[in-house]
């Protein structure tokens, strides 16, 4: 067993975990943040996506003591106070989530992408969201919702 | 049209806990003193079990149990049942064999679970499976469905030729005495591509009991809950209904693969008793590709017989379906009820007899995805009326409106036992020309040419059987259980409201969409009124969703239950404004005594039938609530055209869709947004199917696209944007008007992309290309082609 500590959301947290507990284990099973989502077992679909030190990750594809010390937004922190972020709010104008499964690791995605292409285009969004599967939307709307909150994002 | 009415496209009211991680999906639900199931699968697809020794399982840390086929039969737990039986051609009841929760005897299916181990931790259920002894002594497997029916090696012994059933539709000799009249037959051979349905959240199962009260409760991601408790419930493990809930939360996702009952489900509820405490079983995502049941998997010979005009004059199909190990719970329907039925399509062929055979493998069993057996049937028909346009030198459009069903002939009856009660083929195809720029296609594929691309244009105009079903229908056929739906519409003292539904949300909005209808239909605030379903301990009954049927068949539902509301409210109105109930209208939530201002808002009305103090008792009961069970008199037709233009590199064999247009006729549409968003869907499951997807076996039913490494899934940036619109014409008996949306773009899309692959490449003299038309498979066409 080992100690790790981080903050989640803006919270100091710490858990006793085997040392081989991956990422999104702590935060669904140890933190009980079951926002974000395991989709797969080969880090394909990108459900279960985060911010890490200001970066999009698969928490899956990293061992939760790899991010001792790490700063973690989940999708649970997103919105501020009840108000939606402007990529939560584009993906609900645009219809962006059906089901909602692939939706946290979505948004996570989408804010990085937005955040570091302000005036990406639709080619953009499609390449930039090459990592993260949705079943249900075909990502018509996912792509429009993106373009949109990239653009809410510039304020 | 109110401001959250039927026909506005309202936000959905489900968006907000998705979007800030408070879904509450089955592997987010933790019960004090949970444990975990790990099983054991075979990693080979065909053996004789000699033994399988636990004991090392049993001793390894953190193990509570270890479980397999031999404890079920000891305990007399049942097989898991299949709910449709079919017949072979002369009468003869199909083959249906055991299939035991764990494997007894022999494992059938890479996958196939041997083991189950019940531990502290997931890690330690894990770890001590490895530590089981599974003694197999291994046996030739049975992959491809031709070999299959020669014999040899059985799936089961008692499957001769590993035939399911050899099932037929139609009269043949007349349909052989109009292919001797033709001028032209046209054929086609077709492997109908296995898919592997991909739900992006994983089956989860979570079981708990309590010896006190002998009460079972079972978590788990299903797309129909009721149904989950009469199959496993009644058949598997005998507990009666009332001893037996039922809880599908949310869940991530269906598409088909999540309506049958599994094993996984029957194993954890019956250990959950043995064990004495909570177990879950969350898959792994290579365990889905294993175990969830695959779909399509057909290998069909058609020929379409044609005048000179090109009017059809008769159709003959002989299809192999696979059925994989085992009957998966609606497998048998698939290929018969729902594929040879709908092989009319939309034109007016007089003649068709269809040949199914169905055939078991030692596959994955493969039952319903999106739109089961409506896509195989829109395929093949597609393919084959574009391939006779071809030959004849007919332009395709052409050849397509010569055979239309004529919007003026409704109902029509087709030779394959349905009856369309409304359509208009012309509508959605001209709608979908006009949309698709079809007029400036030739100087589009004159600029493609340039940058030394072939570009195509193909398409597809389809129908499909929707709003699954009439009971009565569906019971002569074979159905095992009814296929209505039901309502509870409770109106609450403040007139607020909550419907109690048995259809079954995965991703469909019905929480938006049903509060619209209810909105509308009695007036209250949108947000008053709140949607409940997926609870067998909330809702009263439900057949749950799939065969897009949750609007036609469980809207309509609602509806009646909250026009009883209706007439009940008026009832108390008229008691309490003293005047006859025929002069009671209702309209915008207010009841008015005709040609009077005298009036009563419907919250005031569901105040008085619970405050009962000047209320008519004498005839009425208090209260403010209805339920309503609704049975279909016919299938919803929904229909439309899909147009899809691609660009082929003819170096690589890269196929770049660049324009989908899908004209669709869903009925009224209550929420267009979500309309559009249900096409978006399914036209990308489809063109994922013509272009990427494939689930493929070696010779020794090794399944080599296991993970999503090897199996292709439609990614943001091998699609385009769409242009998705409707045109409307309305079911004519439900009274919503309703035809269903949830299937048509995975229907109507696959054929259109491979029509405009087979376009682009017929300039190199390619005349048909596989399903998948991966970068392999068009680049082999077209050195085939000599190109
Ligand atoms: S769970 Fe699929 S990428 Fe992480
Ligand atoms: S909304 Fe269901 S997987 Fe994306």
């Amino acid at each position: 067993m080992a100690t790790v500590s981080m903050t989640v959301n803006g919270n100091a947290v710490a858990a006793d975990v085997e040392p081989d507990t991956l990422l999104v284990d702590y935060i669904r099973e140890h933190i009980g943040l079951t926002g974000t989502h395991v989709g797969c077992d080969t880090s394909q679909c990108g459900s279960c996506c985060v911010m890490l030190d200001g970066d999009s990750i698969k928490s899956c594809t990293m061992l939760a003591v790899q991010a001792e010390g790490a700063e973690v937004t989940t999708i649970e922190g997103v919105a501020d106070n009840g108000e939606f972020h402007p990529m939560q709010q584009a993906f609900h104008d645009n219809h962006a989530l059906q089901c909602g499964f692939c939706t946290p690791g979505m948004v996570i995605s989408a804010i990085d992408l937005a955040a570091k292409n302000p005036d990406i285009d639709e080619a953009g969004v499609r390449r930039g969201l090459e990592g993260n599967l949705c079943r249900c939307t075909g990502y018509h709307n996912i792509v429009k919702a993106v373009l949109a909150g990239a653009q809410a994002m510039k304020g | 049209m109110t401001e959250h009415g039927i026909g506005v496209s309202v936000k959905r009211k489900e968006d907000r806990r998705f979007l800030t991680g408070n879904g509450n999906y089955t592997d987010d639900i933790n019960r004090p003193g949970q444990t975990y199931a790990y099983f054991l699968r075979s990693q080979v697809a065909h053996a004789e079990i000699n033994g399988v020794d636990t004991s090392a399982a049993e001793q390894a840390d953190g193990v509570l149990a270890v479980f397999t086929g031999a404890d079920l039969a000891a305990d007399e737990v049942g097989g898991i049942p299949c709910g449709w039986g079919l017949t072979f051609q002369n009468g003869d009841p199909m083959i249906e064999p055991a299939h035991p929760a764990l494997a007894q005897g022999k494992v059938r299916h890479v996958g196939d679970a041997i083991a189950v181990v019940v531990a502290e931790t997931r890690k330690q259920a894990k770890a001590a499976a490895q530590l089981i002894e599974a003694d197999l002594n291994q046996l030739p497997a049975v992959v491809d469905m031709k070999k299959a029916i020669e014999g040899g090696t059985l799936v089961h012994d008692e499957a001769a030729e590993n035939t399911c059933y050899d099932w037929a539709i139609g009269e043949k000799a007349d349909v052989d005495a109009a292919f001797d009249e033709a001028d032209h037959v046209t054929s086609i051979d077709i492997v109908n591509n296995r898919l592997i349905p991909n739900a992006i959240e994983p089956r989860v199962a979570l079981a708990e009991y309590e010896a006190a009260s002998g009460d079972y409760t079972l978590y788990t991601t299903t797309q129909n809950p009721h149904v989950i408790r009469l199959l496993m419930g009644a058949f598997v493990l005998q507990i009666p209904e009332h001893k037996l809930k039922i809880v599908a939360p949310d869940v991530g996702g269906g598409f088909g693969s999540k309506i049958f009952h599994y094993a996984e489900e029957a194993v954890l509820t019956w250990a959950a008793a043995k064990v004495g405490r909570p177990i879950k079983w969350t898959a792994e995502r290579s365990e889905s590709f294993m175990t969830d049941a695959h779909g399509r998997d057909h290998v069909t010979h058609a020929e379409l017989a044609l005048d000179k005009e090109g009017k059809f004059l008769g159709l003959r199909v002989r299809t192999l379906a696979n059925m994989g190990s085992y009957l998966s719970s609606f497998a048998p329907a698939i290929p018969t009820y729902l594929h040879a039925t709908l092989l009319a399509g939309v034109y007016t062929t007089p003649l068709i007899y269809a040949n199914i055979r169905a055939v078991f493998t030692n596959t994955v069993p493969v039952d319903a995805y999106r739109g089961a057996g409506r896509p195989e049937a829109s395929y093949l028909l597609e393919r084959i009326v574009s391939k006779a346009a071809r030959e004849m030198g007919i332009d395709q459009v052409e050849i397509r409106r010569k055979n239309f069903i004529p919007s003026d002939a409704f109902p029509y009856q087709t030779p394959v036992a349905l009856q369309y009660d409304s359509g208009d083929y012309e509508a959605t195809l001209s709608a979908a020309l006009e949309a698709a720029d079809v007029d400036g296609f030739a100087e589009r594929k004159e600029a493609a040419a340039r940058d030394g691309k072939l570009r195509g244009l193909g398409y597809s105009t389809y129908i499909e059987a929707c709003g699954v079903a009439p009971s009565a229908v569906a019971g002569a056929l074979g159905a095992r259980a009814g296929l209505y739906e039901s309502a509870v519409v409770r109106v609450h003292p403040t007139g607020s409201v909550t419907v109690f539904t048995g259809s079954h949300s995965h991703g469909q909005s019905h929480e938006t969409t049903f509060a619209q209808l209810v909105s509308e239909q009695l007036g209250v605030d949108f947000e008053a009124v709140d949607i409940v379903h997926g609870d067998t301990s909330k809702i009263q009954f439900g057949m749950g969703t799939y065969g897009s049927r949750s609007l036609a068949v469980g809207g309509e539902a609602i509806l009646r239950a909250a026009n009883k509301i209706v007439d009940k409210g008026r009832k108390i109105a008229a008691h309490i404004l003293e005047a006859s109930e025929a002069d009671i209208e209702f309209a915008d939530g207010s009841y008015t005594v005709k040609g009077t201002d005298k009036a009563m808002a419907f919250g005031e009305v569901a105040l008085a039938a619970y405050v009962p103090h000047n209320y008519p008792h004498e005839t009425l009961e208090p209260g403010l609530e209805e339920s309503a069970f609704y049975d279909p008199l016919n299938f919803t037709f929904p229909g439309g055209c899909h147009v899809c233009e691609v660009d082929v590199d003819p170096d690589t064999g890269v196929v770049d869709v660049v324009n989908f247009t899908a004209v669709d006729d869903v009925g009224r549409v209550i929420n267009p947004m979500i309309v559009e968003g249900q096409v978006h869907g399914g036209v990308t499951q489809g063109i994922g199917q013509a272009l990427m997807e494939n689930a493929v076996y070696d010779e020794n039913g090794q399944l080599l696209s296991g993970s999503y490494m090897d199996y292709t899934m439609p990614r943001a940036d091998d699609v385009p944007s769409y242009h998705v619109s409707t045109e409307e014409t309305l079911c004519a008996h439900n009274s919503l008007g309703v035809k269903g949306v949830g299937e048509v773009g995975a229907i109507g899309s696959t054929p259109a992309v491979i029509n405009a692959v087979v376009d682009a490449l017929a300039e190199k003299g390619v005349t048909d290309v596989p399903l998948p038309a991966s970068p392999q498979n068009v680049w082999r066409a077209l050195q085939e082609a000599g190109a």
